[in-house]
């Protein structure tokens, strides 16, 4: 058995990843997977993969130990949805790649392409205990934004974990913007472009989809069969109780869609028929104002209220860039458990909202999000509680390999820990 | 330092408010030299249009015992006691004598801080729901818009106001008009207290405020009309021509308050820069980046004024030592980064380094969100001070939240700390307060009970709320 000092990180990363076992021990270990958090336990990963997780775990002959007495282990936060690898910064348009408004090609269009591993901002998110992220583009001029992907971190050249991972739509407030005013103008154009999908489906050869005045191209029907077909779920964006209630009516018509909802502010007012049509949900944590007129109902134990009820919920980031304050939104969770009237959750199922809830909504969390044995070994080792405010990442393992935890906020950091210059210019301290 | 600033600036303005009431009634003085008398410094025009209404809401003597306290300037006790009486923090100390009849309550296991103060919001301005019929935070008509006032287009109503109260502990917030603009014109300070009309909630006797903006979004906004400024040194440019003209404005009013003869011409938005330049007006400035916060502390000589606090000062923590030496303050977030360039070297330590440089630093929100969780922001920036090896304890940092802000206001006489004679703005946490598992549990504002999670009633639900899905459910 190895000692392992968390100091030589950089050596781990050097050694390949083949027939590696590691064993962190000792620590407080969140499965993620809705369990309590279990106190003096152990996580053993080999060859990328979580082999077992929890109290009364054996240390394997010939592991790397990694002592985590008074720290925890806890799956890796899956961030959905993101921008995460798509953009340096939401505001810098040239390096944007979330919308696409000028494109012919909508539901077509495809993410995983333009992911960019290096973008400062996956470091500092990946330093932040954010493992994976769940990346949507954003409508442009049309109810579908295109093909999302699922990513992880890691600071190696491969980010995908799946590439067409799901199909986003906007419907509600959003829709009805992008379908040129009305909410039923986004229905008509929805169901136009999956009847337009069945018939470019039937006869190929016969549909148009190249010309100028195609409602759809023939990338974009292709795109739709997936959907239609259930092998790709769709992502619907709504916030409204009757939006809701339209959005779970849509397999009637089109039964093998695979629904997931993205938002749903007022999803409480409808938990019981979201539960029963087992329809996934990625809720905002602390919506709790009427942001608009689609969220009148909008409140902090919506969360609570949706999962009490039997529903798959997990948390929506919000953002492009601070994605690790997804753990903030989860501890909040569990802070209004003790406020009267107020529904929220315990701990285990606070910490899933963030790791195992996501991936299960696009049906990945047999995949990532937990520390059950099988799953992709993305674990971090915090200071301490991983909800808590003052807890941060000491150590960061993506599909087992640990990651350098040195973004570029770190350096900026290190070089203005003193602002006042020295001897030289501030642009020779590294 | 830059609190003794503060003072002069609350001395002139209490001194023109003073005068300018006075104007209403009085006959101005007569002098030998001219024929047309002078008003009087001051008399020229009222300075209080639109005054307070505020009137604090009745509440009993309470004291606060077995509690933990963060007095906001710093100072901590344990197992303490806090007395309150007629609006006003009375004591505060190991224990405390209780009145006949005071309300008594069991702090064992909680906290006891004052009410936070946002320095930074829209709430009212760009109220929830955030539709275009309300959008009222941007008079993006011109660069310079100084003739507008935040308070006109408050709504009272917002359901974000009660939000920042029960589930923030926010006792005092600033509300600007937004950053399209040079200068967007000015703000106003509210007590967090709904009412009818916006003068009732108006803090009174807090100084105004200008809001001023550089960087980004006054470039963007006029350049994407083909229209000075779309540099950033257009910004400037428009900013100096500006402040030159101000400078006249104010030459002539001072020599007529002085001399007498004619009234200028007013000129409402050349009254405020006016009231800047006279110390009356705190600017406020929206600035990121650290050399445009330099150059803009120099424009600041060059005309004779004091920027009170860079607001969404990003890379505040790259110029610590610069902003000390100029007696300005930092507002800024614990952790927002990479939203657009200007916000791309955020870094979650600002805080901390501004801090361990002298530099008065704050937290704000700029944000309806945000402004709920001030306390779990200055927990992020804390921690991540901490594990830079920058060591601020808990008591320290709430001054983040409270004698900071109000200092950066001109009302850290009245509010911001728990001392005695100070507002009883008051918070009760139900654990500790920079914990992410802590809420407050009852929220005093000048002594009135008007938030307490362990009672319905005491929960508001805004005009808009009524009737409306969700009405009076725990948010």
């Amino acid at each position: 058995m190895k000692r392992f000092l968390l100091l030589s990180a950089a050596a781990l990363l050097a050694s390949p990843a083949a027939a590696q076992t590691i064993a962190i021990t000792g620590g407080t270990v969140a499965i993620g997977d809705g369990s309590a958090p279990v106190e003096n336990g152990t996580v053993v990963i080999r060859d990328g993969r979580i082999v077992a997780a929890g109290a009364g775990v054996a240390v394997p002959a010939g592991a790397t130990v990694v002592d985590a007495k008074g720290k925890w282990i806890a799956a890796g936060m899956v961030a959905g949805l993101s921008g995460l690898g798509l953009l340096d910064a939401g505001g810098i348009g040239e390096s944007n790649d979330s919308a696409s408004r000028g494109s012919p090609f909508k539901a077509a269009i495809d993410v995983s392409v333009a992911i960019n591993p290096n973008a400062a901002m996956v470091g500092n998110e990946r330093a932040g205990g954010v493992t994976r992220a769940i990346v949507a583009p954003d409508a442009g001029g049309s109810i579908f934004a295109g093909q999302g992907a699922v990513i992880d971190l890691g600071a190696d050249p491969d980010p995908l974990t799946r590439a067409r991972a799901f199909q986003y739509v906007e419907l509600g407030e959003g829709g009805a913007a992008q379908a040129g005013g009305s909410r039923p103008a986004a229905y008509v154009g929805l169901h136009d472009a999956l009847a337009q999908a069945e018939d470019y489906r039937r006869n190929p050869a016969g549909f148009d989809g190249r010309s100028r005045d195609a409602l759809l191209t023939r990338a974009d029907a292709q795109a739709l069969l997936q959907v239609l077909d259930g092998a790709m779920p769709l992502l619907v964006h709504v916030e409204r109780a009757s939006d809701i209630r339209t959005v779970l009516a849509l397999p009637k018509r089109y039964p093998k869609l695979r629904l997931v909802l993205v938002g749903a502010a007022e999803g409480w007012m409808v938990a019981r028929e979201i539960a029963a049509a087992r329809v996934p949900v990625i809720a905002s944590a602390l919506a709790d104002l009427p942001a608009s007129f689609e969220s009148l109902a909008a409140t902090e134990s919506n969360v609570g209220r949706l999962t009490q009820a039997g529903a798959t919920v997990g948390i929506l980031s919000q953002g492009n860039g601070g994605e690790h304050t997804l753990k903030q939104f989860a501890g909040n969770l569990v802070a209004i458990t003790k406020v009267p009237g107020a529904t929220g959750l315990d701990w285990g199922k606070a910490f899933a909202t963030i790791t195992s809830r996501p991936a299960a909504a696009l049906g990945l969390d047999g995949e990532i999000g937990s520390l059950r044995p099988g799953r992709r070994a993305d674990v971090v080792l915090w200071d301490g509680d991983p909800l808590e405010l003052s807890s941060m990442p000491v150590a960061v393992w993506i599909d087992g390999q640990q990651q350098p935890l040195d973004s570029r906020q770190r350096k900026l950091r290190n070089r203005y820990l003193t602002p006042t210059e020295g001897s030289l210019p501030k642009a020779y301290e590294r | 330092m830059w609190s003794t600033s503060a003072r002069l600036i609350r001395a002139s303005i209490w001194g023109a408010a003073v005068l300018s009431l006075a104007a209403c009634g009085n006959e101005p003085p007569k002098t030998a030299s001219s024929k047309a008398p002078a008003p009087g410094m001051g008399k020229g025009y009222s300075h209080d249009p639109y005054p307070s209404t505020y009137r604090p809401y009745p509440g009993v003597p309470t004291v606060v015992r077995g509690v933990t306290i963060y007095d906001g300037e710093g100072g901590r006790i344990d197992n303490g006691a806090v007395l309150f009486a007629d609006g006003k923090i009375v004591a505060v100390g190991q224990s405390v004598d209780a009145p006949a009849g005071a309300t008594v309550i069991d702090g064992t296991g909680k906290w006891v801080t004052p009410g936070i103060i946002d320095i930074h919001s829209h709430l009212g301005d760009y109220p929830s729901p955030g539709i275009a019929a309300l959008s009222d935070g941007n008079e993006a008509t011109s660069p310079v818009t100084a003739d507008v006032w935040a308070e006109h287009s408050v709504w009272p109503q917002d359901p974000g106001f009660g939000r920042a109260l029960a589930n923030g502990g926010v006792t005092t917030l600033q509300i600007l008009p937004g950053s399209a603009n040079l200068f967007g014109g000015r703000s106003v300070v509210v007590k967090n207290v709904y009412a009818r009309t916006m003068q009732a909630m108006k803090f009174p006797g807090a100084p105004y405020g200008l809001k001023m903006a550089c960087g980004e979004n006054p470039k963007r906004v006029y350049g994407g009309k083909q229209r000075q400024p779309s540099t950033r040194m257009g910004n400037i440019a428009v900013d100096r021509a500006t402040w030159a003209r101000a400078a006249e404005y104010k030459r002539k009013w001072d020599k007529y308050e002085k001399d007498g003869g004619d009234p200028p011409t007013r000129d409402i938005a050349l009254d405020t820069l006016r009231g800047v330049l006279s110390g009356e007006i705190l600017v406020q400035n929206h600035c990121y980046r650290a050399d445009e916060m330099a150059v803009v502390m120099d424009m600041a000589k060059e005309f004779g004024y004091h920027v009170a606090a860079f607001h969404h000062a990003v890379e505040a923590y790259k110029i610590a030592d610069l902003l000390k030496a100029n007696d300005t303050c930092a507002a800024v977030w614990a952790d927002w980064y990479g939203f657009k360039m200007e916000s791309y070297d955020g870094i979650p330590e600002n805080l901390a380094i501004l801090h361990k440089a002298g530099a008065c630093a704050m937290i704000h929100s700029d944000d309806e969100n945000g402004i709920q969780r001030l306390n779990q922001e200055v927990a992020k920036a804390l921690a991540a001070g901490r594990h830079a090896g920058i060591q601020v304890p808990d008591e320290v940092a709430w001054k983040w939240l409270a004698i900071n802000p109000a200092r950066a206001l001109g009302i850290a006489d009245r509010t911001g700390s728990l001392k005695p004679g100070k507002m009883a703005d008051v918070v009760l946490w139900n654990g500790n307060p920079l914990s992410v598992y802590t809420r407050p549990e009852k929220v005093w504002v000048d002594g009135a009970l008007l938030y307490d999670a362990d009672n319905p009633k005491l929960r508001p639900v805004s005009d808009f709320e009524l009737g409306q899905p969700g009405e009076g459910d725990v948010k």
